[in-house]
Formats: C-alpha cells, structure tokens, sequence
C-alpha cells in the first residue's frame, strides 16, 4: 500500500462551525461551501466577459442580454454560434478534467495520479496524432481519417482507459496497481507519440502538436453536445460516489466494515473518472495539468481532507475558461489554452506550497 | 554506520510484500544482474547493421594494432555507444530509485524534480536563440537546464513551513515542471522549425552522439553513484519516517541535499546525453525492488545494473527490427519494457516503497 507520507493530508485543522437547527445538529465548514460558490461565481463573470471579447467587442450588459434572449441579431450570431461554443467547451472540459483529477488522486491516494500520470491523456494523444500524421497514407490511415480527429482521440483514451482498468483489476484495484499499470501504458502512449511525430512531415506534426497542447480554438457545438451529454450522467454520479470514495480512503477492510461495496465502489470511481476525462480530451485535446494541478489548489483552498470534487471541477473550470480569455486576449500571439493553463495554474499551487498555510503531509 | 542501519534491517525484513530472499540470494541476484549486464555490452558491440563476430569483437578489443573495416567500426562506433548506454542506464536506474525514495512515490521519475522538463527548456532556448541543432551541441545546455531545474524545485520544495517533505517536493516538482513545459510548448508551437529539432530530441537515443559525449557526462555521473551509495543508508532511515529517522540520529537536510544532488548529476547527466528517456528511471526500480526488497543498500546497485542491461537490451533490439534504420532507443524500451512490467504488477505483489 502507499506510504503514509502519501496519504490523505491531518484533519486535525479544521475550520467549522457547529449549527444546531432544534434535534438537528451538524459541522458547516465555511471554506468548503465559500469556495465553489466564489469559484461559480468568477466562472459566470469570466464567461461573460469572455463571450464579449473578440475582434467584435460586446459589453456585459449585452452579453447578458443576448443570453437571456432579447438581444439583435448580430450580437446573437457572434455570440452563440461563434463565442459561446468555445467558452461552454471550455468550462464544461475543465469541470471534467478537474472531476476527473480528484477522483484518480483520492482514489489512488497519490496527489500526483491523474490523467496525465496514469497514461488516460497520452492514450488520447496516440490516437488523435494517428489520425493526423496518418491520415495522408494507407488503409488504416484512411480509416483513421474518416473517423475524425475527436473520434479517434476519444478511442485512444478509451482503450487505455479500458486496458487501464482491465489490467489493475484482480478482485477489485489497488490504488498502488493502479498507478504502477499506469506508469507503463503512459510509456507506451508516449513512445508512439514520440515515434508518430518522429515519422511524420513537419507541418503535420505541428497540427499534432498543437492537438497534444490543448486547444479551443474554432470549436462547435458539435464539440460540446457529446462532452455536454456524458456530464449530465457522470458528474451526478461522480457526486453519488464521493461518500464511498472517503470511506475507501481508511482502507478496504474499514470500508468494508463500513458497509461499502468495495468492489462496486472501486469499479464506479474509477470507470467515472475514465469516461470524464476520454470525453474532455475528445472535445479539447489534453488540456494539460488541469487534472493535476487543480485538485491539489482546491484542497489547499478548502483545507478538507482530500481534493473536494465539486470545488476542483469548478475550479478546473475557473482556470480553463481564464486561461482562454487571457491568450485571446492578453496575448499577441494566440497561443493553445493548454499552453495558458499550466503556466497560470503551476505558479498558484507553488505559492500556496510556499505558503504553506498547513503541513500537508 | 552500521549502529544506525541494524533497525531498518528488522524492518525490512519484517515489511509484507512479495517472498523475501536471504542475503546470499540478494548477492547471487546481483551477480547474475553482473553477467547479464556483461553479455549486453558484448550484444551491443557486435549486433548492428553490420554484424561482426564475438571473436572478432574479442580480437580487436584486446589488440589496438588492427585496423580493419571492423576494428574501426567497433572502436570509433560501437565502444563508445555501448559506453554511453552502460553509463547512462546505471545512472538512470539509480536515480530512479533514489527519486522514489526521497518522494515516496511510486510515480517520482527523475525527470519529476524538473530534470527533464529544466533540460527540454534549456534545449529549445538553445535552439531558437543560439541555433543549434546537433545532439552533441545540445548536451551542456541541457546539463545546465537540469541543474537549473532542480535546484528551484528544490528551493521551492523547502520553503514551505515543514521543509522539504516527500509531498512538497514532489508538487512543486509536478507544478515547476506543468510551468517549464508550459513555455516549451509556447515557443515550439509558434515555430515549427524549432520543433523540427526537438522532436527527434524528445525521443531519447543513443545514436548520432559523439564518442566525446559519454567522456563529457562520465565524472558526473562517477559522481552521482558515490553519492547515492553514500545515500542510501539514510534513505532507509528516512523511508521509517522523518520522526523516526531524527530520533535516530539522522540529520534530515543533510540526507534530503545529498540524495538531491546526486538525482540532480545523474538524470541531468543522462539526459543531456541522450535526451529524456522516462522509462528507466521509472520502471528499473519497481522491478528490482520486487527482488530485493525495500533495501536501499540492494536496491541502488541493483537498479544499476538492470538499467543498464534494459537500456542496453533495447538499444541492440532497435538496431534489429528497423534494418537498416533504427528505432530509437527510448521507443524500443517502452514498447517492450511495459508488457514485461505490467506483467509482473500483474503476477506478483510488488514491494511497496
């Protein structure tokens, strides 16, 4: 099993407040509601800001205008046929990312799982990089090429994400298997990718690398509606497991004891957390260390005992929908989101590190 | 040293996990790591794309007056590969186990502390700045960006309230890293000629390196292995938990900068020599340790020597399938390394860290 050094961070710091309603009585820990309501609020503020700016500027008022349904028809077009798609990929690809990463890292019990560790992302890559560096040449590559970029990189994921899955599991899966089985796939992904780009002309492989960065640029409804439809069943459910997900962490047998059904519950967290993220990167590309990053900044912020899933998908969405506006914006140049969000998020979680408010160990 | 070593012992002994050997076992497993590693130098000096017998090889190792086709060929080509190969898997082996050790993570590779992602930057600035586009111009840049790299991971790693945990560093490594590839990606995506060079960089190979190089990035890492050795009494004090290991009497700082700096000298070195080869470091040691046990005074040599057959092993095989290209080295490791290493997570309980 893991080290305890790696194991959840002391509770023996929290902030909460008793509330006794007549019999009922309970702790509220203000951070861990104050969080995910600031963070749902700057995610509306930045959305509309967002869907504002462009080579067309529209004020707020506007933009919330258009959204409620009494704007002109020009503010309409440019705002939900041509903005608004980009924004709500954004939003709803950093809500699953940042799900995602906090179920691997609480699962795993390793703050350092995820997506990207656990090969899930690279298994994407592979098949998206296929279909770009291949798509000029033979049978498979014209099969590749019909299937279509998101398609493809949505396979890849699954079938690391399956072979992930089928591989750890022995009667249930070991947080360690886990991430020792991903390290391997992760390998793998990554040496096809490597060699995928070695192979291919110079131009394809820097659509490819742009894909393996992360990006939103020209992206359509087309791309939100299937990462929209796995949301509104997985987040519900990621939600229903996270009472099972703490007691997994005081180890299978106090689960157990506890009237947790290991098996399911394992099975459930982890297949959860595998269909978010392959249908993030399908829409998106493997918008990098959202998974990792952000649920380690939302602990840090909520001060709980494992990364909150609601605040790290909110947060994740925070940081994607952020990182967008500032390379439209900010930037001379627009550069992929991906590019935006590792070197926006990266310094918050050293400097919370620096800080260190807690010891987190 | 030996009064503070005889708990971890008992402990280790004690741990549960897979079947224990005893200690002759131990040294007949490094003895027989010792042979293997022996057969893939000679592998690697005859197998190619011209092939040339052992006794030829034999002959013209230990008579510097030939000078045939095939002397030339094993002595200005082969020899100096193989050097490199040997140097660079023992130096990524070890640091692999040292890294898993101080972070206490399964997923702490070397390049975790910023070695790989401080080495990829300090390459691409060497490219788009100064120009330069060869393996071998690469090398000192990326030394540099190594050390760079994890210093700061260090620095930042420690500065929190409780010093340089296994957490914090291995986040501020993980978050350091997200920020260096970050700008990596910024630039290569906005030059495509910078990324024509990278790429075959990022791939991580023996071939194309000069016979100075493995002379170049020898004394560090001569000197990265004394110190893991030196290192790994007191990570088997640390592995108790730094309570423990201070109330032995072990100074934490102490072991925590040594163990650093030797991860520093040999993944740097490593990777400036042959580019970012992930797998080594991270997968050598969990298979040794499957054998010796959590012991770091077993371990660190034996994931030497099984970083050096592995990387050895696979250079020879992606010489053989790709005739008469090649298939770079760090490819060929992956693609063959993760079947045979999910199949022993599979089998049996792997050691815990």
């Amino acid at each position: 099993m893991s080290a305890p050094a790696i194991d959840p961070p002391a509770t023996t710091a929290r902030t909460g407040t008793v509330v006794r309603i007549g019999r009922v009585s309970g702790i509220v820990r203000w951070r861990q509601l104050v969080v995910p309501l600031t963070a749902v609020v700057v995610l509306v503020l930045l959305s509309a800001v967002s869907l504002g700016r462009g080579d067309f500027p529209i004020g707020v008022p506007d933009v919330l205008r258009t959204l409620a349904g009494l704007g002109d028809g020009t503010q309409d077009f440019i705002i939900l046929e041509l903005r608004a798609p980009r924004v709500v990929v954004g939003l709803l690809v950093g809500l699953a990312l940042g799900v995602a990463g906090a179920l691997f890292q609480t699962f795993a019990r390793n703050p350092l799982a995820s997506p990207d560790t656990l090969g899930i992302t690279m298994g994407a890559s592979v098949g998206a990089v296929a279909a770009i560096v291949l798509s000029s040449g033979g049978a498979f590559g014209g099969a590749l090429a019909t299937l279509g970029i998101p398609l493809a990189a949505l396979l890849g994921a699954l079938l690391v994400g399956v072979l992930l899955f089928g591989l750890t599991w022995r009667a249930g899966i070991d947080g360690y298997r886990l991430v020792l089985i991903g390290i391997a796939l992760w390998s793998v992904s990554t040496a096809l990718v490597d060699w995928l780009l070695t192979h291919a002309e110079i131009y394809d492989a820097a659509a490819a690398y742009v894909w393996i960065t992360g990006s939103l640029n020209a992206r359509t409804w087309d791309d939100a509606a299937p990462l929209a439809v796995a949301l509104v069943v997985l987040l519900p459910l990621a939600l229903g497991a996270s009472r099972a997900l703490g007691v997994l962490q005081f180890g299978d047998d106090t689960a157990r004891g506890l009237g947790v059904r290991l098996q399911t519950a394992q099975a459930a967290v982890v297949l959860i957390a595998i269909g978010c993220v392959a249908f993030a990167v399908s829409a998106a590309g493997p918008i990098t260390f959202v998974a990792l990053v952000v649920p380690q900044i939302a602990l840090r912020l909520t001060g709980g005992s494992r990364p909150p899933l609601l605040a790290s998908g909110l947060l994740g969405a925070v940081l994607v929908v952020g990182a967008d506006l500032v390379t439209r914006t900010v930037l001379p140049q627009a550069l992929p989101v991906g590019i935006l969000t590792a070197v926006l998020g990266a310094p918050y979680l050293l400097w919370l590190l620096v800080r260190g408010r807690r010891q987190f160990t | 040293m030996t009064a503070t070593v005889a708990p971890v012992r008992g402990s280790g002994a004690a741990a549960s996990g897979p079947r224990r050997l005893g200690r002759s076992s131990r040294w007949i497993a490094l003895l027989v790591l010792v042979v293997l590693t022996l057969a893939a130098c000679l592998a690697s000096i005859a197998i190619g794309t011209r092939a040339i017998g052992l006794g030829e090889v034999w002959q013209v190792l230990f008579d510097s007056g030939l000078s045939s086709e095939e002397a030339v060929i094993v002595r200005q080509l082969r020899v100096p590969r193989t050097v490199l190969g040997l140097m660079v898997g023992i130096a990524l082996g070890v640091a692999g186990a040292l890294m898993q050790g101080h972070t206490r993570n399964p997923l702490g590779d070397p390049g975790l502390l910023g070695v790989t992602a401080g080495a990829s930057l300090a390459v691409v600035l060497s490219i788009v700045l100064l120009g330069i586009g060869t393996p071998s111009g690469y090398v000192w840049f990326a030394f540099l960006g190594a050390l760079v790299g994890t210093v700061l991971v260090y620095a930042i790693g420690s500065a929190g309230r409780g010093g340089a945990t296994p957490v914090t560093l291995a986040l501020a490594g993980a978050a350091l890293s997200a920020l260096m590839y970050g700008l990596v990606r910024a630039v290569l995506v906005s030059d495509q000629q910078t990324l024509d060079s990278f790429r075959f960089w990022v791939v991580g190979a023996l071939a194309g390196r000069d016979a100075d190089v493995a002379w170049q990035v020898a004394p560090f890492i001569a000197l990265g292995l004394l110190l893991a050795l030196a290192n790994a009494p007191a990570l088997n004090l640390l592995g108790l938990g730094e309570d423990v290991a201070r109330g032995l009497g072990q100074r934490i700082w102490l072991a925590r900068t040594v163990g650093l700096a030797s991860i520093t000298l040999l993944a740097g070195a490593a990777t400036a020599a042959c580019g970012p080869i992930a797998f080594v470091g991270l997968v050598v040691p969990h298979a040794v340790r499957a054998v010796t046990g959590p012991d770091h005074r077993w371990l660190v040599p034996g994931s030497a020597l099984a970083g050096a057959v592995l990387l050895l092993t696979a250079d020879v095989v992606g010489r053989i399938v790709a005739r008469p290209g090649e298939l770079q080295v760090g490819i060929v490791l992956a693609l063959i390394g993760a079947p045979f290493f999910i199949a022993l997570v599979r089998r049996r309980k792997t050691a815990g860290l």
